[in-house]
């Protein structure tokens, strides 16, 4: 039965977060545009973005990466599509480092020396950020005992009020999954601070358009990651948990705008230290206080 | 209409400029024209890129350049030579290493000359070339569909 | 019983007549045949026992018990004679400690105890004889082949060892069928001494100094582990009068108190095999044996022995642990593994990302996943359990994928080097596309290692183990780390370079398919092998099914396991899209070698290496950490269990 939820979850997905994630990624230009005091383009710019790279030539440097992204973008939906339809946390967290993975492989596929520089960097991005979304998932299966994410409808009070530490952790490698500068390693999207343009240098046409709506996709899921905190039996918790989304997202354009990008040393060992500390110590209060 | 127009991607390619062209083009690209209200990025990849934009003339040393970096470019592209010496070699054009323009090199669609250009003008010549990769974009959604 | 028999006597026919074939092709006669025979023989049994509770069988032979102390005897022996001749004073001392104590144990001791049922089996038993009977005998048909190509690069005249070789892994496989089988501690010790001796020679073969070095260290550290076996059965023997494995196991989870020390020595025993922390060298250092050595210790025998025996151990750890009445003195023996077992998996993940060869980044992983299993044996809970066994399958039919693959791949590429298997996905692309399934089972989602270890980290969470969550998160944060690179580094596609793989012998492939099919049908089945063989083994033994995730969950993962391998055997490489030159800044003078005319208009290649990370994840840097600690875990737990022995007697 809850196969079917998360077929049924995962087609609702595949629909409505392109569709937000086209708007995100428009508001975040927006934004972006204006804290530097400028118009910026429209709303829709990512969208025409992404349909101009479809009409573009059909062209790749090896018959294997299309296929790796195609993978890729299939396991970002069913990573959302299983947070949203209320499956487990864990299994969404899972499936989306798969989806990682073919990206990374994707990128080494192609053999091109600046590829292979931002698939290395990708793969430091997820062994840096990923002891903090475990501790995400076990402190929230502590605090709402199941790791499914419909779980949180039957709680009286949110989350985040038990793990709020864990909650700032994970806003720290969020800049990560987002990738925003200063954490921007493996993919910027600001020209000025990329080695040609890391890991997408030989993706282009569709496969390309692929890796921007995965990107869209991601942003969303990761969202609905941060909405989770703080949602509890009461309905209008969702509305106090989109204006946090709203916020956090607004957090984090800000410190893209704000921050030079940083050397990975620097990544690693803030992000594991963060997640020593906002993680485990909270965890760890959990199990024993 | 197609989408080529809406989300224009350039690319700056210095041939052999004295660099003035270049600041303009890196000027008109700077948040106070900001075209990034009609959806133009600088990129610094040619796999993304959809208009090359040129700076200076093309000499027997760069002329392998620049032809590659075009050959990288993905249809429907567009070149704009931007300044007198990518035209036509301006001032230089009878040194003994300078071939001439861009076009000895690759096929231009927009000149845009001027020493050194005006912001201005390279947005003009950008807006121009719009038109040419409209056209090219339809071309080859028609091969496609041939196809 | 009769089955029992056969598996434990049969190879050992086979090894006799293997030491007399010096005749090439009715050699691979013999083992092709015998491999197929021992195969079927374990499926056979797995499916006449499926679901099967304790089955225990009377048999019991005094012959048998004098064999087996002659053969522990004739093992201590043959250590002797090597150390003699090789000058090794450890070895000799231990040796000597051992035939002495040996002796003493079974005319003094053992000889007045009866155990009626010396065999038995149950569910985990058959896991393990099928990890040994089809891995096992599968990894012997792929040496075949490769020792074929190992004698032709040998110097010439060098004589022809293969007869022992291959009559060394058949007795292996033997010894590893007595452990899994022997209710009988006595038989059990006598299978754990020939493990450690095949394997000593085994890594010795080539008669290096390096080998024979490696070896020693070896045949140490184990026979440090062999003694406090033997300790452990003096005290069964005379405190708890009994060297039943069931009756001790049932003692134990009794009165976990009771047995403290015997448990410690037997963990202690169990932590050496199985080259946890600080003995992790050996491990390390049988790389330098010929590569389906490595894989028969990796995979099917050898460690599995060590953790085999922990896992039977843990509902004695688990009682210790829960237990009111022996507080932290009952609770020793499970914090000692649990606390090793945890700092091994994370320190040997984080040394594997510095490690360019590949034969040494598959031991670390080898470690760093013994040490999980160790840790779920400690924790002991059902469901730790379930994700235990399920490491074991995995690991086994993973890691056996991975070292032929690596065999193969180095003797037609000539390196072992990660490196050097840039453009493999080319060079040899049936191998590679092995090579990345092996990979991705290792340690993504939706292969059985991740499923495990998704079980392990639910099952830490629910007891309270917080010190292990944090050394998951951390060591899994490495292992994506160390195995992405290479599976990168494997993916490369430049041009057309020579297809190398033609030259690959017969039976490599047969062996390499036969692990990449258990491999696909062992993640696609996965809800299907736990509801038949690991939930009855948690059942038989905790009265409780213990499972941390829902079915449902394992059907997707099974599907997306499906889908997987679709394409990465029938989905890659069909794209029809225009072929285009990569990116190199410049003008490309040779585009697929990334060869590029630099500004003197001379040619430049673009380099790229993986990041190794010496400087944070260096051997040296985390090697003496992680050994130190293991090293005060193991004194403190003995010390304390030390302290229960006086008030005992």
């Amino acid at each position: 039965m809850s196969l079917l939820f998360v077929l049924i979850g995962t087609l609702v997905f595949a629909i409505a977060a392109p569709v937000l994630g086209c708007l995100l990624a428009g508001l975040d230009r927006k934004i972006t545009a204006r804290m530097q005091g400028r118009v910026g383009p429209p709303l829709l710019q990512p969208y025409y973005d992404v349909r101009k790279l479809i009409e573009k030539d059909r062209v790749s440097v090896n018959s294997t990466e299309g296929t790796y992204i195609t993978c890729a973008l299939v396991f970002t939906l069913l990573a959302g599509g299983i947070f949203y339809s209320g499956g487990n946390l864990l299994m969404s967290v899972f499936v989306i480092t798969l989806s990682g993975l073919f990206f990374i492989v994707a990128a080494y596929s192609t053999r091109s020396p600046y590829a292979e520089i931002g698939a290395n960097r990708e793969t430091l991005q997820v062994m840096a950020y990923e002891p903090m979304v475990l501790f995400m998932a076990v402190a929230f299966y502590m605090a709402a005992g199941t790791f499914d994410s419909a779980g949180v409808f039957a709680l009286d009070a949110p989350v985040v009020s038990s793990i709020w530490l864990v909650f700032l952790g994970f806003l720290f490698i969020l800049t990560i999954k987002l990738r925003k500068s200063p954490f921007d390693l493996s993919y910027s999207h600001h020209a000025h601070q990329e080695l040609v343009k890391g890991i997408t240098t030989e993706m282009s046409g569709k496969t390309l358009a692929k890796v921007e709506i995965m990107h869209w996709c991601e942003n969303v899921l990761f969202l609905g990651w941060v909405g989770m905190f703080f949602v509890w039996a009461n309905p209008v918790s969702i509305v106090l948990a989109i204006a946090v989304i709203a916020l956090v997202y607004f957090l984090e354009i800000w410190i893209d705008n704000n921050f030079a990008r940083v050397k990975w040393q620097a990544m690693l060992s803030s992000a594991w230290i963060v997640a020593f500390v906002a993680g485990f110590v909270n965890i760890a209060v959990l199990a024993y206080l | 209409m197609t989408f080529a127009t809406k989300s224009p991607w350039v690319i700056h390619y210095d041939a052999s400029s004295c660099n003035g062209c270049d600041i303009e083009v890196l000027a008109a690209l700077c948040p106070g024209y900001d075209v990034e209200r009609f959806g133009i990025i600088n990129t610094g990849n040619p796999k993304h890129a959809d208009i090359f934009l040129v700076t200076g003339s093309v000499n027997e040393r760069n002329i392998e350049v620049v032809k590659e970096i075009y050959n990288q470019m993905v249809e429907p592209k567009v070149v704009v030579a931007c300044g007198i010496c990518a035209c036509s070699g301006g001032i230089f054009h009878d040194c003994y290493n300078v071939i001439g323009g861009v076009d000895q090199a690759i096929p231009v669609d927009v000149y845009a000359p001027g020493c050194a250009v005006r912001p201005e003008a390279i947005i003009d010549a950008v807006v121009q070339g719009l038109g040419v990769l409209e056209e090219k974009s339809k071309a080859l959604q028609a091969q496609k569909k041939g196809a | 019983m009769a089955m029992l028999g056969f598996l434990i006597l049969f190879p050992l026919v086979v090894a006799a007549v293997l030491l007399v074939v010096r005749n090439n092709r009715a050699r691979n006669v013999i083992v092709g045949a015998s491999a197929l025979v021992i195969g079927l023989a374990s499926i056979w049994l797995v499916v006449t026992y499926l679901g099967a509770p304790w089955v225990s069988f009377e048999f019991e032979s005094p012959v048998i018990d004098y064999v087996s102390t002659i053969v522990s005897v004739l093992v201590a022996a043959a250590i002797l004679y090597y150390g003699i001749r090789y000058k090794n004073v450890w070895a000799c001392v231990l040796a000597v400690i051992q035939v002495v104590g040996s002796l003493v144990f079974e005319f003094g001791f053992a000889h007045a105890i009866d155990v009626t049922e010396g065999l038995y089996l149950d569910s985990l038993s058959l896991l393990m004889a099928f990890i040994i009977g089809v891995i096992g005998s599968g990894i012997c048909v792929y040496a075949l082949g490769y020792m074929e190509d190992f004698q032709a690069h040998e110097p010439e005249g060098a004589k022809d060892r293969r007869p022992v070789f291959f009559a060394l892994m058949f007795v292996f496989l033997a010894a590893m069928f007595l452990i899994v089988f022997s209710n009988n501690m006595v038989w059990l010790f006598t299978g754990w001494e020939v493990t450690t001796v095949c394997s000593f020679l085994l890594i010795a073969y080539t008669r290096t100094d390096e080998a024979i070095k490696n070896a020693f260290r070896q045949i140490i550290m184990n026979m440090l582990g062999g003694l406090a076996f033997l300790a452990a059965l003096y005290v069964s023997a005379i405190q708890l009068g009994t060297l039943s494995l069931l009756e001790f196991l049932r003692i134990g989870v009794d009165n976990p108190a009771l047995v403290v020390l015997p448990v410690c020595a037997l963990a202690f025993a169990g932590l050496t095999k199985a080259a946890q922390m600080p003995f992790h060298t050996w491990l390390l250092g049988a790389m330098v044996a010929p590569t389906p050595t490595s894989a028969l210790l990796h995979s099917s025998t050898m460690v599995k022995a060590g953790v085999f025996l922990l896992v039977k151990l843990a509902p004695v750890f688990y009682a210790g642990t829960a237990s009111a009445q022996g507080g932290l003195l009952a609770a020793a023996p499970s914090i000692m593994v649990i606390l090793v077992g945890g700092i091994t998996f994370a320190l040997c993940s984080f040394m594997a990302i510095s490690q360019t060869n590949a034969k040494r980044v598959l031991a670390y992983s080898t470690i760093a996943n013994l040490g999980l299993i160790t840790a779920c044996a400690g924790v002991g809970t059902p469901e730790a359990v379930w994700a235990a066994a399920f490491l074991i399958l995995f690991h086994a039919i993973a890691k056996s994928l991975l070292f032929l693959c690596v065999g193969t791949a180095e003797h037609h590429i000539g390196s072992r080097d990660i490196e050097d298997m840039d453009l493999l996905f080319e060079r040899m692309p049936r191998l590679a596309r092995f090579m990345m399934l092996g990979i991705m089972c290792m340690f993504i989602a939706p292969f059985g290692m991740l499923i495990a270890k998704w079980a392990t980290l639910v099952s830490f969470v629910d007891t309270g183990q917080i010190a292990l969550v944090l050394l998951l998160a951390f060591g899994s944060a490495a292992t994506f780390m160390f195995w992405a690179k290479w599976l990168g580094k494997l993916s490369g596609i430049a041009g057309r370079p020579d297809n190398v793989e033609v030259t690959v012998h017969k039976s490599e492939w047969t062996s390499i398919m036969l692990m990449a099919v258990l491999i696909i049908i062992g993640c696609v089945c996965l809800p299907v092998i736990s509801w038949l063989i690991v939930e009855p083994y948690v059942y038989s033994v905790f009265g409780t099914l213990g499972q941390d995730i829902a079915s449902a969950n394992l059907w997707i993962a099974s599907i997306a396991a499906a889908i997987i391998a679709i394409v990465l055997f029938a989905g890659l490489g069909r794209n029809k899209a225009k072929k285009v030159d990569i990116y190199l800044s410049g003008v490309s003078a040779d585009n697929e070698a990334r060869v590029f005319r630099n500004s003197l208009s001379g040619e430049s290649a673009a380099t790229s290496r993986n990041m190794y990370l010496e400087n944070v994840f260096g051997e040296k840097r985390i090697n003496p950490v992680g050994t130190v600690a293991c090293v005060i875990v193991i004194v403190v737990a003995f010390a304390v269990s030390a302290i229960s022995l006086p008030g005992l007697f």
